[in-house]
């Protein structure tokens, strides 16, 4: 059940997109297909949309082959990253379009409509036509209209992406909440691996047009496949021959075991965090410690310390 | 108007050396009286001449005139034609935007360069082509549109075929800049609410491109009406017969029979017309 995407190929030109590519997706769960651009993230969501054929491979939604059939005949919800707004329509006309094509009685439309217009804060704005709302706005309006149809799934590209900062993550929070309410099985594309660790009960990482790794949030930071999934979910730097997260390197101020010796080079603060730039025999980490831990060590430029990485550590060896 | 229009350049850019202002006055005086007179004696003055006879030979002579049979039978022809090639056009005009906007394939630069042909060829060639195709007795299709017994050429089909040449690039030239702005996804997002092409079309398309088709329309319209050289030639220009309003004014002007100038007068009060429907519907189809 949910979506079941198997063998997905798919080239334009010379470029490949997507080069077979599995992908599962458990019904009622939000999920994050993470990667950075041109990575082929967006070609599989519109390829499980309908709105792109794939060059082979098959697509199953709640267990019924969708494959070449007609995106609107798959009863999806697409959002897009620019809203897709029916310009000439109100806000109120563009949520109701899809039911207005299923011909629903007119009244059970209205009742339909007002209840989503208030399930996204826009009731007071049913007469208004989307140039006159806000991004944010315009966006939520998109949420609402691609709900109305009661969709088996719901496909977001890149749905925050035209926001600004603010209004990203209040959208985020907001989709997180709206998703519990709701529950229906959503796939969103986005690069941004804070928004998919925050927001996501699971992670597709894709790039280069393939998966490097499936998992819930915590799992794909906590135990990266690879040095590039490490290097995307978040930061990393490079202690003697292993790649380990900034804020898992330990410092300490006499030498113990496991532990190599180093040198403070530049101390760098931003608000409540310190970055402690070092040096050791062979390579040139970089710690992420709390105002307090720096000052309790005493560190400054020039001064020894040993580093080694914390005993729960994630670390791959560097290639 | 024309004055406004060359205002704007001179006073926008902010010059980098202080110019004197009396000087700039000038040049502004000097290139608004250069434009205004050219358009006097190019458009206003033919126009105004016309004009003036008109109501210089008397209302009952221009009643007489614009109600002579061969003027109202020329009203009524004119309008066959000019709705029938503005309707045909509209049709394509829409079909071959959405063509070009929205589908890549081989020859589509071809089809693009080819719909502009209508305005750099001679309004008279597109006649004799024709001509050539159609006529019973030259054309590719003569013989067999003879023993059909279709008569294209010196008939309403021609007429209407070479009023639809002469006006083909103004719809699509109208809507297909609107539809490439606009771009796909508003019609992707119908698509997955479950719209099919029809809808689609009706609900999204056309809403989306109406001003800039109106406008479009009023174009055709306006050409359409005013089309000459090439009726003359597929029409045989049959008095009473196979004359549009503009056929009528050139044989009267000709034969030096009394009507040119009336008849002139309805043409132009209908361009009147039109430009001010364009000019009405040009801000908002900008919007």
């Amino acid at each position: 059940m949910g979506i079941k995407a198997v063998g997905i190929s798919k080239r334009f030109g010379d470029f490949v997109a997507l080069d077979d590519v599995d992908l599962q997706v458990e019904t009622g769960r939000l999920t994050a297909l993470l990667g950075p651009s041109g990575g082929g993230k967006s070609t599989l969501l519109r390829i499980v949309g309908g709105l792109e054929d794939p060059d082979e491979g098959t697509v199953h939604i709640d267990g019924v082959e969708a494959t070449g059939v007609p995106a609107q005949r798959r009863n999806v919800g697409f959002v897009f990253q620019h809203y897709a707004a029916f310009k000439h329509l109100s806000v109120f006309r563009n949520v109701a379009f899809g039911l207005e094509i299923r011909r629903r009685p007119k009244a059970e439309i209205r009742r339909r409509v007002h209840e989503l217009l208030e399930l996204v804060h826009l009731d007071q704005f049913a007469d208004r036509l989307p140039s006159q709302l806000s991004g944010g706005q315009r966006q939520r309006m998109a949420l609402a209209r691609a709900l109305a149809v009661e969709p088996k799934v719901l496909l977001l590209d890149e749905p925050f992406g035209a926001l600004d900062t603010k209004v990203r993550k209040e959208l985020r929070d907001w989709l997180r909440r709206l998703h519990d309410d709701v529950h229906v099985t959503t796939v969103f594309v986005t690069h941004d691996q804070e928004e998919a660790l925050e927001v996501s009960d699971e992670i597709v990482v894709i790039n280069n047009g393939r998966i490097e790794q499936t998992g819930s949030p915590n799992d794909l930071y906590d135990h990266p496949a690879n040095d590039f999934v490490m290097g995307f979910l978040g930061p990393v730097t490079r202690l003697g021959e292993r790649l380990v997260r900034p804020h898992d390197i330990e410092v300490l101020a006499t030498d113990s075991a496991g532990a190599v010796p180093g040198e403070v080079v530049r101390l760098i603060r931003i608000g409540f965090e310190v970055r402690a730039e070092l040096r050791t025999g062979d390579s040139a980490p970089w710690v992420q410690l709390t105002r307090g831990q720096a000052e309790a060590l005493d560190l400054q430029p020039g001064r020894a310390v040993w580093l080694r990485p914390a005993h729960d550590a994630s670390t791959l060896v560097a290639r | 108007m024309a004055s406004d229009l060359l205002e704007a350049p001179v006073a926008a850019p902010a010059p980098v050396r202080p110019v004197r202002p009396r000087k700039r006055r000038l040049t502004r005086y000097a290139l608004r009286f250069v434009a205004v007179a050219y358009v006097a004696a190019l458009v206003a003055m033919p126009v105004v001449v016309v004009v003036w006879r008109t109501i210089d030979q008397g209302a009952s002579t221009f009643w007489h005139a614009i109600t002579a049979p061969d003027a109202v039978h020329a009203y009524q022809v004119t309008a066959q034609v000019a709705g029938l090639a503005v309707l045909i056009n509209t049709v394509f005009g829409v079909g071959v935007a959405i063509l070009l906007a929205r589908y890549r394939f081989p020859g589509r630069s071809l089809l693009n360069v080819l719909i502009d042909v209508p305005v750099s060829i001679s309004p008279i060639i597109v006649g004799l082509a024709l001509v050539l195709v159609f006529g019973w007795t030259t054309g590719w299709f003569g013989p067999a549109l003879q023993n059909a017994g279709i008569e294209v050429i010196f008939s309403t089909p021609g007429m209407v075929l070479a009023t639809a040449f002469v006006a083909l690039p103004l719809v699509v030239r109208e809507v297909l800049p609107v539809l490439e702005e606009e771009g796909i996804e508003q019609e992707q997002a119908a698509r997955s609410l479950g719209a099919n092409a029809w809808q689609r079309l009706v609900r999204i398309t056309l809403p989306t491109v109406k001003w800039a088709l109106a406008y479009g329309v009023v174009l055709s319209v306006a050409r359409a009406l005013g089309e000459f050289g090439a009726v003359r030639v597929v029409s045989g220009d049959v008095s009473g017969q196979t004359q549009t309003l503009t056929l009528v004014v050139d044989e009267r002007a000709e034969q030096f029979e009394p009507g040119a100038y009336q008849l002139s007068v309805v043409l132009i009060a209908v361009s009147a017309i039109c430009i001010v429907a364009i000019s009405l519907l040009r801000p908002r189809g900008e919007c």
